[in-house]
């Protein structure tokens, strides 16, 4: 089986989010990046299935020399092969039509890549991409097994779960749940040592449009206080969540 | 000019993210000078939009339908969006739609912008405001072509009656058998529940309640309010509450109108997850729990003392405001 992990290079949850150039862009400075969470719970469980049934697993990701580091964690934790697509990432469409050439030229069975990015959060690249190449598609997924060309899913959805069937080539919306958190990997110095050796092919992007474009930023206005109640005087919270938050 | 609304049903019955959707079209097609049609799969009352503001509903009656099926209902749509030359869909932003959503653009080479939060800040250029980086920013994204699709968050615009006369007829999409190669099997939910998309008011427990049996004033309070169970990320790892109650940066997103958290400390993935919520109380025994910081009310004290009384009151307010 050929497994592809579309990698996102995100800031880290406890990054500060600020913006540069009369807020249009965002301000990388002093940020640190990462593997998108949702993405890692994929390529974690790709390893899986490298290690218990026999896979290769490739990286991918859409962006500029920066994002390198991104794909030699992914590396170490144990991808055979990363490929960097040398163009910023502009929007989810061209991130998408990005990959669907590499998955076209690579011919995949399966395609994991987060459900969405946590630094814009579009949603749509998984699904997108799964248009592109006409091939099935399960979002919010939080459980995946592969038995021959068939594999079967648990979605999350509201409430609840649904289970499904598809067959591959398959593309995948993943979070957590195709692995629990306690099953991410840590690279370890060997990990890290031999991702040194492994190839990143850099490769030239196609010429696509964009449909968005983001034009400017701004930040929510700053809370005020949080008022305390006396836990002696429930009252007043009832009070304060009805006449004034107007939320009961 | 049509704005067309896809809108989500539960056994035939419109959900409130359909109302929702069609209140924010109507304001759409106010502003571009057009109208809202929408589409529904088996509704059993499709005039019943009319309410919000939308003048035609093509409902398609099909049984190889009846359940969700992200491939063969972005078929569908899409073709109603064709026929109709659709210019804006606006969906919500529940696990289906969030699904169906980017299958839809592809089919109809439209930009897609999802969590949105307002009504467009231009429609010419046709741009919105979204929320992004977790709900730490918001990011006005203009959106380049012909047709736009707009994925509305949960309880950003909220519902505005504009009572309109809606026609409806059926609509028989022409569909695929590759429309059907993702096959549902079975689905798991909880029935009678409010689900953490659809609340209005959501009540979280952390781990602070010290295990799964001390639940039931959760679930009380719940009760009383007509609102959502969650939890906090510790708690579904330890398998004390279902997955699906998980809210914070990699469970769900919660917007409800009130998010009340019951021993929850406030780990900043929590905090972005639930950040989008309008009102916040926090009960804690920890004065220091971060969480005091992102919310508008407080209450210092041990839960398991003040949950209880607290419902006793909510129980009493309800019984005087019903």
């Amino acid at each position: 089986m050929k497994i592809l992990v579309c990698i996102s290079h995100v800031p880290d949850t406890t990054s500060k989010i600020n913006f540069t150039d009369g807020d249009s862009k965002f301000d990388t400075n002093g940020v640190n990046f990462v593997i998108n969470p949702n993405d890692e719970f994929g390529l974690t469980r790709a390893m899986w299935f490298k290690e218990k049934q026999g896979a290769s697993v490739d990286v991918v990701n859409v962006g500029e020399k920066e994002t390198e580091p991104t794909l030699r964690k992914a590396l170490a934790i144990g991808a055979d092969n990363a490929i960097r697509v040398d163009t910023p990432a502009k929007d989810g469409f061209q991130v998408a039509q990005q990959l669907a050439k590499v998955a076209k030229d690579g011919d995949y069975d399966l395609i994991i890549a987060g459900r969405e990015s946590i630094d814009y959060n579009g949603g749509m690249v998984p699904g997108m991409l799964a248009a592109l190449l006409d091939a099935n598609f399960i979002n919010t997924c939080i459980s995946l097994e592969i038995d021959g060309d068939t594999a079967k899913a648990v979605r999350e959805i509201d409430g609840g779960k649904e289970s499904l069937t598809a067959s591959l080539p398959l593309v995948i919306g993943g979070q957590k749940g195709l692995v629990e958190e306690s099953d991410l990997k840590i690279p370890n110095m060997r990990g890290i040592m031999q991702a040194r050796k492994k190839p990143l092919n850099v490769v030239e992007p196609e010429e696509v449009a964009t449909q968005t474009e983001a034009v400017k930023f701004e930040k929510p206005a700053p809370k005020g206080e949080v008022k305390l109640v006396d836990p002696e005087n429930l009252d007043e919270l009832i009070d304060l969540l009805h006449n004034e938050a107007k939320a009961i | 000019m049509s704005v067309l609304i896809y809108t989500e049903t539960e056994d035939g019955k419109f959900k409130k993210a359909a109302f929702e959707v069609a209140s924010y079209a109507k304001e759409v097609a106010e502003k571009m000078g057009g109208e809202v049609t929408a589409v529904s799969f088996n509704a059993n009352n499709a005039s019943e939009l009319g309410k919000y503001g939308v003048s035609k509903v093509l409902n398609i009656q099909n049984d190889k339908l009846g359940k969700f099926n992200a491939e063969a209902y972005a078929d569908a749509v899409s073709q109603v969006a064709q026929k109709e030359d659709s210019k804006v869909v606006v969906l919500s932003q529940s696990a289906n739609s969030k699904y169906l959503a980017p299958l839809l653009a592809v089919h109809l080479d439209a930009g897609y912008a999802s969590n949105v939060v307002d009504t467009p800040e231009s429609t010419d250029p046709f741009t919105v405001k979204r929320s992004a980086f977790t709900n730490k920013a918001f990011n006005f994204t203009k959106i380049t072509t012909e047709v736009k699709i707009v994925g509305l968050s949960q309880n950003a615009f909220g519902l505005k009656e504009n009572e309109t006369e809606a026609t409806t007829e059926d609509f028989s999409p022409e569909l695929k058998d590759g429309d059907f190669s993702v096959n549902v099997e079975s689905v798991d939910k909880a029935k009678d529940k409010v689900t953490i998309a659809d609340a209005e008011i959501v009540v979280s427990g952390g781990r602070g309640l010290k295990g799964p049996e001390n639940w039931g004033m959760i679930e009380e309070m719940a009760d009383i309010l007509g609102a959502a169970t969650a939890c906090s990320k510790p708690v579904s790892d330890m398998g004390w509450r279902p997955h699906s109650e998980h809210v914070g940066q990699t469970g769900k997103p919660v917007a409800s109108n009130l998010y009340i958290a019951v021993g929850i400390s406030g780990a900043i993935q929590h905090l972005a997850g639930i950040n989008a919520a309008k009102t916040k109380v926090v009960i804690n025994n920890d004065p220091e729990a971060p969480f005091f910081k992102a919310a508008d009310y407080g209450v210092v004290g041990d839960a398991f003392e003040i949950v209880p009384k607290l419902n006793e009151k909510l129980k009493e307010f309800k019984a005087k405001n019903a």
